[in-house]
């Protein structure tokens, strides 16, 4: 609890340079890389932002979610209709007509409005991350239990979205694009106007988070994750308070989905699978949950060692990145983030050592043992 | 309490690191490329950063060849994830067409250098990579793809950046991009005549059964007009997911529904599981025929001969086929990969993809993307599985439907094939029952 008495009005102003350099840097990518890899990073901050909803959830509120593929899929198919309809210009878009359809269905046919679209980036995956949460955690559902009825939600979810090739374009998903707003999307100068919003959207998000996690529900949020009982007792429902948690979330994803999908220019169900999803829990963990830079920082330097290694390794790369997240998790276990910690000394630089040391003794029962019990709370 | 670190007091320390770390982010994202070792990264990093040449605006209209007397070409097949178990077979077979060119003094002069990709089975990390190829490699053309997800999610990319993409797999046709090059069968060179070869065998009840994707979906689609045309209709019609793997309730249907034959376009491990369940609900080819054409020689390993023997597929190639150039194709294959191994109609496609471009390229005299493409119209090449012609206007080929039975070694006996090659016809415009096909989808 200590750290939570520490929270005074000096150490926000301090930690505001984080955010003030990360911002400039990313403001400056633009002059100093490639249209390709300019579309990289701008990927890579959609799924930064992606991160800190899942850190919100997890990090704060103590609940692992493993389907926030779901929600950042959902955002991105709101906004794939929304791009599909307006290059096709209210016809029918091609994949239903493949699918036997001869008119847009009811439930499709407002997202050729962007008044419409546009809200629903949010509202859906916040309704659904909602709807879910209510009846989950008034059932006091809480640990890995809650992280299974995730993973079976991010299942379901694409198996429904491949099922229904008519409404959703099935295993293909929704791609060939043309315009945005009348902007042709793959010109350079539109991606970079949605680089250059992506990164707006990121430091809105961090700064709302900042702010949230900061607040009096924020400490009561960050007190539920540590303990709920006592919440309970002092009189305020957890239900309710990780209810908003979680549709929050899963709206900020859904946002995450919606800037992902005209940079990358399509959206899959295999963005919303099970495998997405635990990815998402990877960058977070490796960045550091619980901190607001370390899933940015995560996010971005999973992905970017992705893409990096896998052009160079084509054939095993695969073998590399597990080694990372094994390496991570089993060195880090607090994250990138977790290196930052306390003060400078000896000591940091030991640590994985130490944590070496730690692991011989425990073996491997003792090493799933503490991961199962730090992870789902 | 580790969650709190970010509040504590005296993080200036931090700040500085984070943004170090941030720095760092960034350079890596900058420099990783294709560059094998770190030692390259300056020089990588000063390429991409010419502020006023940005890449895609260098790339626009023409691909150069590199100074250093080397033509890259990407090769962007899953060589990860589910589809990695048939597309990494038609990637060694482009990687041996291009060893061939090379060994034969190469293409304009210059050897072939394959930058190598993996799709992964993801369909965004298929645009991505893609993208990577044009605009940061600077590859003169692509082979690659075989899903028709993924090259529904590299189209728009080659389209925005005039890139070339040779697709060696047969697909659902509906679709000519200008900067995509088919070199697997469209409907009229599989389908739609394996349907007419059906009827001439006097078939009349036709059962559907298919993946739920496109492909199926859509040859479902033209097989009903085509038999509507014909005065028949399909007696049923069923598609599971993909990865489906019981099917002992669709047997039953298909029992009920007493078919004549079941046209299967299921893809990938559904195959294993309905052709061993109807083998074990003792189903034989001799009660009810069914034809595949998404079942070839390297899918058949997985099935297991045993479970397939006597069924049909509808091709253009296999691995029995008897031509001069077939011989020759498939020892060297065996030799460069195993004995083991076996060859067929997508290995087979994108083999000569390859040196289809490449003929192209040495009549244009360049590997410019408009030049190229102008010198492919028309151009003949003897492929393993017969002679291909490129047609002049949708970049398609022209190439021979056969259609063959499954034999107790795997391989397969040819028992019909169409004489001469068939012209591409992607949007079935030769075919009344097809009329308004094309205005449907454009």
């Amino acid at each position: 609890m200590s750290a939570l008495l520490q929270l005074s009005r000096g150490t926000l102003v301090t930690s505001w340079a984080p955010l003030i350099v990360m911002l400039a840097l990313l403001l400056l990518a633009p002059f100093v890389l490639s249209d390709f890899r300019l579309g990289l990073l701008g990927k890579f901050l959609t799924f930064a932002i992606l991160a800190l909803a899942l850190n919100l959830i997890w990090g704060y509120a103590g609940m692992l979610s493993l389907g926030h593929g779901v929600f950042f899929g959902l955002g991105g198919y709101a906004m794939g209709m929304f791009m599909k309809l307006e290059g096709t210009g209210g016809k029918l878009p091609d994949f239903m007509f493949w699918s036997g359809l001869e008119e847009l269905p009811f439930f499709i046919a407002p997202f050729k409005y962007a008044w419409f679209a546009l809200p629903m980036v949010f509202i859906l995956p916040a309704a659904v991350a909602g709807g879910l949460g209510y009846l989950v955690f008034r059932s006091r559902i809480t640990g890995v239990y809650f992280a299974l009825i995730t993973q079976a939600l991010s299942l379901i979810v694409s198996i429904l979205f491949i099922g229904q090739q008519p409404y959703t374009g099935g295993t293909n998903g929704i791609t060939n694009y043309s315009t945005l707003f009348g902007y042709q999307v793959f010109s350079p100068g539109t991606q970079l106007t949605l680089y250059f919003i992506t990164v707006i959207a990121l430091a809105v998000v961090y700064l709302v988070l900042r702010l949230v996690v900061n607040s009096r529900s924020g400490r009561i949020m960050i007190a539920m994750r540590d303990d709920e009982n006592r919440v309970r007792f002092m009189g305020y429902d957890p239900a309710i308070l990780k209810t908003i948690a979680f549709a929050a979330s899963g709206g900020i994803a859904g946002i995450a989905g919606a800037l992902f999908v005209p940079q990358v220019g399509i959206i899959s169900p295999s963005s919303m699978g099970i495998l997405q999803s635990i990815e998402i829990a990877v960058w977070v963990a490796v960045g550091g949950r619980g901190t607001l830079a370390g899933p940015i920082i995560g996010a971005v330097l999973v992905n970017a060692a992705k893409s990096g290694l896998s052009e160079s390794f084509p054939v095993i790369w695969q073998f590399f990145l597990g080694g990372l997240f094994i390496g991570a998790v089993l060195l880090f276990p607090a994250g990138i983030m977790g290196l930052f910690r306390g003060e400078l000394s000896r000591e940091r630089f030991t640590r994985p050592l130490t944590r070496i040391r730690e692991l011989k003794q425990q073996g491997i029962g003792g090493v799933v043992r503490q991961w199962t019990t730090t992870s789902f709370r | 309490m580790s969650g709190l670190s970010m509040l504590r007091p005296g993080m200036i320390a931090t700040c500085v690191k984070v943004a170090l770390g941030a720095l760092l982010l960034i350079s890596v994202i900058a420099c990783s490329s294709a560059a094998p070792a770190a030692t390259t990264a300056p020089a990588q990093t000063m390429k991409e950063t010419a502020p006023t040449a940005p890449a895609s605006d260098a790339m626009a209209g023409s691909m150069k060849e590199d100074a250093s007397g080397v033509i890259k070409v990407g090769v962007l097949h899953s060589l990860s994830g589910t589809m990695s178990i048939s597309e990494t077979a038609v990637k060694d077979a482009t990687l041996l067409a291009i060893e061939e060119i090379n060994a034969s003094g190469g293409v304009l002069g210059k050897q072939i250098e394959p930058v190598i990709e993996d799709g992964a089975s993801d369909w965004p990390t298929f645009a991505e990579k893609a993208k990577k190829l044009i605009q940061s490699d600077e590859v003169a053309v692509v082979f690659g793809g075989w899903t028709s997800a993924s090259r529904k999610a590299m189209l728009p990319v080659f389209e925005a950046n005039n890139g070339l993409l040779f697709y060696p797999v047969q697909y659902e046709g509906l679709e000519t991009s200008p900067n995509i090059f088919y070199t697997g069968a469209t409907t009229n060179q599989q389908i739609v005549p394996a349907v007419e070869y059906l009827l001439k065998e006097g078939n009349t009840k036709f059962y559907l059964l298919g993946s739920d994707y496109v492909f199926p979906r859509t040859s479902n689609l033209i097989i009903n007009k085509q038999l509507k045309a014909a005065g028949l209709e399909a007696v049923g019609e069923e598609y599971t997911p993909l990865g489906h793997t019981e099917y002992s309730t669709v047997i039953a249907k298909i029992r009920s529904a007493e078919p004549d034959v079941v046209f299967n376009t299921l893809n990938g491990d559904s195959n294993v599981a309905f052709f061993k369940q109807l083998k074990d609900a003792g189903i034989s080819p001799e009660d009810l025929t069914t034809v595949s054409v998404s079942v070839a020689e390297e899918e058949i390993t997985g099935i297991g001969a045993e479970n397939m023997v006597g069924h049909l597929v509808a091709w253009n190639y296999f691995q029995t086929t008897e031509t001069p150039e077939n011989t020759k194709f498939v020892s060297a294959f065996k030799t460069k990969y195993g004995e083991n191994r076996v060859t067929d109609d997508p290995i087979e496609a994108g083999y000569f993809g390859v040196y289809i471009w490449a003929k192209a390229v040495e009549k244009a005299g360049s590997t410019d993307v408009a030049a190229v493409k102008e010198a492919a119209k028309g151009l003949q090449f003897q492929a393993p599985g017969g002679l291909v012609t490129v047609h002049d206007s949708n970049q398609h080929v022209a190439k021979t439907v056969r259609i063959g039975a499954v034999r107790d070694d795997g391989q397969i006996d040819e028992i019909w094939n169409s004489g001469s090659p068939v012209v591409p016809d992607p949007y079935l415009d030769t075919y009344d029952w097809a009329s308004g096909l094309r205005e449907s989808v454009q």
